[in-house]
C-alpha cells in the first residue's frame, strides 16, 4: 500500500517503464562522478580546522584571486553572451558560402586542449606577436589577456543554446511587428530577444561556470601576479606546491565551489522567472 | 482606401511569381484572392503589405504610390495564417503592440492603450481576456486576437493571409460569418487570401481568381460561377467534367461523331466542353447527347454521384442523380447536358498555319448555353 503510494507520487504512467532502474543509475552515477569527489574536497578543507579555514579564506591574496576569477569570468561571459547572440543570428538567419564551416568552428574551443589554446593566444597577443604588436599596451600577462582566454573557452555555449530557439522563432513575428509599425530596434528588443532570454541565460550561466573553472589556457597567457591578476585556480595550484598537505588548496576550492554554486542558483532562479514570464521556446 | 495595382510583376530570383497583374480594389470592399497554391495570391497580398517589393509595376493607396513607402509607414493591418502572436506578451499587450511602438510624440498613454485594447477585445468578442497569454487561447480565439491587433493601428487596409486555414471546419464557418459582420461594421477595405472557394464566394464582395501568377477573372460569386471566363475558372470553381470536342461548321463532333449540341456561336477548332454534375439530365431510351458506362456510384449528401466512362477514350464524366436512383456498375446511361460551356483549346497541337496560330494566341472566347 505504502509502496504504491510513493510510486504514484513520483512517477507518472508512461509507455516506457523503468523509473526505478534509470533513477537508481542516475543517483549512483552522479554520486560517483560528482557528489563523492566534492564531499571529499569539503572534508579535506575541514581538516585544517575552522580558524585556519577562515584565515586562508579571508586572506588578502585569496580574496584578490577570487575577485579576479569571478570578475573576469563575468566580463568574459557577458562578451560571449553578446557575440554569441550575433554569431547564432548570423548562422541561423543567413545562408552564405562557408556557413557550415563556421558552424563547425564554433565547437573548436571544446575540442582543443586548453593549454594549446593558451599557448596560441599567448604568442599571438604577446607584445611582439601578430596581433599584440598592433597595440601599444600589454595584453598578455594582464587581465585583458586572461579575459581573452576565458572568452575563447566559453564561446560555444551561448551560440549552441540560442541557435535552436532562434531557428524555431517564426519569421512571421518580425513581419507582424513591422506591419504594426515597429522599426528594427524595437522589433529586436520587443519581439526577438524576449523569447530568446531563457536560452541566453542558460548559455551565459554555462559560459560563466566554464570560465570560473578555467585553468589550462590562462596560465599560458598570464603568469599570475598575486593581488593583481592571479586567478583562483592558479592560486590553488600554488598552494598545492607550497604546502605539504592538500588542506589550504582545498579551502580555496571549497570557497570557489560555494560561490559558484550560489551564482548558478541565482541564474537558475532568474531563468525560471524568465521562462514563466516569456514562455518556453515551444 | 482605394487600392490600385498597376502592371505588377514579381520575380523570386528568376522565377516569376506574378506576371503583369493589374487590379483595382474599391474603398470599403471585401475582396478575396482565390487560387490553388503557387498561383501567386499570397505574393500579391504580401506586395500590397510591403512585405515584398515589386520587380516591375506600382501599387497605389488612393493617389499615393505605396511602393515608395516602407512596411512600417504603409499602415496596413496584416493577419497571418498562423496568427504570429507574440507569445511572451499578454493578449492586451499583443493588441496594444502597434500603439506601444509608436514614436513618443504620437504614442497614446499607457492607460489609453489599455483602454483601446479592451475595446478591441470587446469588438472581437473576447472580453476579459486581457491578461491571458496567447498559449492559453484556442486557435479561433488567437486568430481573433491577431485581427484585433491588426485593427488597433487603425489600418488603411486590412490584409488577411488564409486567416482561417489553420482552423477546423466548424470554427472556420463561424469565423467567416463573424468576419463578414465585422467588415460591415468597421468598413475597412479588406483583402483576404484563400484557397477555399466556398469561403471566397460566400464571404467576398468580389473574388479574384488567380492561376500561375495571373488573374483569370474578377467578379462576384454569380459571375464567377455562372460565367467563368476561362476553362481554368470553370474547373477550379465548383465541380465539373470536361470532354474534348471538335467544332466545325457550327456543329459539334465527339470522337468523330456528330453530337446534338448547339454550338453555332462557338469558335471552330478543337475545343473542350465543360459541364457540371448537376447540369446534366439522364435520358431514357438512349436518346441523349452522350452515353457511357457506369464505373462508380457513391452517395453524396442528398443525392448520388455517378461516374461514367464516355466514348472509346473512356472520358470520365460525373453526373448527379436523385438518391432513389441507383444505377448498376457497368450499365449504360444516356445523358444530355442542360447547361454547358465550350472553350476553344488555347494551344493547338501539331503544325498550324500562321492564321490559325494567331487565332489561337487570342484569348479563347467562350460561349455559354442555357
Amino acid at each position: 500500500m505504502a509502496r504504491t503510494l510513493t510510486q504514484s507520487r513520483f512517477r507518472k504512467p508512461s509507455v516506457i517503464p523503468g523509473f526505478g532502474l534509470t533513477f537508481g543509475f542516475a543517483v549512483t552515477y552522479l554520486s560517483l562522478i560528482v557528489l563523492i569527489p566534492i564531499a571529499a574536497l569539503i572534508l579535506k578543507s575541514a581538516s585544517v580546522g575552522w580558524d585556519e579555514f577562515w584565515r586562508i579564506a579571508t586572506d588578502g591574496r585569496t580574496l584578490a584571486a577570487l575577485r579576479t576569477s569571478f570578475g573576469l569570468s563575468l566580463i568574459a561571459a557577458l562578451v560571449n553572451m553578446f557575440f554569441g547572440l550575433i554569431l547564432a543570428w548570423v548562422l541561423t538567419r543567413y545562408r552564405f558560402p562557408g556557413r557550415r564551416l563556421i558552424d563547425a568552428m564554433v565547437d573548436l574551443p571544446f575540442a582543443l586542449p586548453t593549454a594549446v589554446a593558451g599557448i596560441a593566444l599567448g604568442s599571438l597577443y604577446a607584445v611582439n606577436g601578430w596581433i599584440g604588436g598592433f597595440f601599444d599596451f600589454r595584453i598578455t600577462y594582464t587581465a585583458i589577456g586572461i579575459t581573452i582566454a576565458l572568452i575563447f573557452v566559453g564561446l560555444p555555449f551561448v551560440v549552441r543554446t540560442v541557435q535552436p530557439v532562434l531557428e524555431d522563432l517564426d519569421k512571421e513575428l518580425e513581419e507582424a511587428a513591422a506591419t504594426l509599425g515597429a522599426g528594427r530596434w524595437k522589433t529586436i528588443f520587443r519581439v526577438i530577444l524576449p523569447p530568446l532570454l531563457p536560452a541566453v541565460l542558460t548559455g551565459f550561466a554555462l559560459a560563466y561556470a566554464r570560465a570560473v573553472g578555467e585553468y589550462g589556457s590562462v596560465v599560458f597567457v598570464s603568469q599570475g601576479i598575486p593581488y593583481r591578476n592571479e586567478i583562483a585556480p592558479q592560486l590553488i595550484v600554488i598552494k598545492l606546491e607550497e604546502s605539504a598537505s592538500y588542506g589550504p588548496a582545498a579551502v580555496i576550492a571549497t570557497v570557489m565551489l560555494a560561490l559558484a554554486f550560489l551564482l548558478l542558483l541565482c541564474i537558475n532562479l532568474l531563468q525560471a522567472w524568465g521562462r514563466r514570464r516569456f514562455g518556453s521556446a515551444g | 482606401m482605394e487600392i490600385r495595382i498597376a502592371n505588377v510583376r514579381k520575380e523570386f530570383g528568376r522565377f516569376p511569381a506574378l506576371h503583369d497583374v493589374s487590379l483595382n480594389i474599391r474603398s470599403g470592399e471585401l475582396i478575396a484572392l482565390l487560387g490553388p497554391s503557387g498561383s501567386g495570391k499570397t505574393t500579391l497580398l504580401r506586395l500590397i503589405a510591403g512585405l515584398e517589393h515589386t520587380t516591375v509595376g506600382k501599387i497605389y493607396f488612393g493617389d499615393e504610390d505605396a511602393s515608395q513607402k516602407s512596411i512600417q509607414d504603409r499602415n496596413v493591418g496584416f493577419v497571418f495564417q498562423h496568427y504570429a502572436l507574440f507569445k511572451h506578451l499578454t493578449i492586451a499587450d499583443n493588441i496594444g503592440f502597434g500603439l506601444r511602438v509608436r514614436p513618443r510624440a504620437t504614442r497614446p498613454s499607457r492607460k489609453e492603450i489599455r483602454r483601446r485594447a479592451s475595446e478591441l477585445l470587446d469588438l472581437v468578442q473576447l472580453p476579459g481576456l486581457d491578461r491571458r497569454l496567447p498559449r492559453q487561447l484556442s486557435g479561433g480565439q488567437r486568430q481573433r486576437v491577431a485581427l484585433a491587433r491588426a485593427l488597433a493601428i487603425e489600418p488603411r487596409v486590412l490584409l488577411l493571409d488564409e486567416p482561417f486555414g489553420a482552423l477546423d471546419a466548424q470554427v472556420r464557418r463561424d469565423l467567416r460569418r463573424w468576419l463578414r459582420e465585422l467588415h460591415d461594421k468597421t468598413g475597412h477595405t479588406t483583402v483576404f487570401v484563400t484557397h477555399d472557394q466556398e469561403e471566397a464566394l460566400e464571404l467576398a464582395d468580389r473574388v479574384v481568381v488567380m492561376s500561375q501568377g495571373r488573374i483569370e477573372q474578377v467578379g462576384g460569386a454569380d459571375d464567377i460561377y455562372d460565367a467563368p471566363a476561362s476553362p481554368f475558372v470553370f474547373s477550379f470553381i465548383g465541380e465539373s467534367s470536361s470532354l474534348p470536342i471538335l467544332v466545325r461548321d457550327g456543329e459539334a463532333f465527339f470522337e468523330d461523331e456528330r453530337v446534338s449540341l448547339p454550338v453555332r456561336d462557338c469558335e471552330a477548332g478543337p475545343s473542350r466542353l465543360f459541364i457540371r454534375p448537376h447540369d446534366i439530365d439522364v435520358v431514357a431510351d438512349g436518346g441523349g447527347t452522350f452515353s457511357g458506362n457506369v464505373t462508380m456510384v457513391r452517395r453524396n449528401g442528398g443525392g448520388r454521384r455517378v461516374e461514367l466512362a464516355i466514348g472509346s477514350g473512356g472520358h470520365r464524366v460525373e453526373i448527379e442523380v436523385p438518391a432513389e436512383v441507383a444505377p448498376a456498375i457497368g450499365s449504360t446511361i444516356s445523358i444530355r447536358p442542360r447547361r454547358w460551356r465550350v472553350y476553344a483549346d488555347a494551344a493547338p497541337t501539331g503544325p498550324v498555319t500562321t492564321a490559325a496560330a494567331m487565332k489561337a494566341a487570342e484569348p479563347s472566347r467562350a460561349v455559354a448555353a442555357e
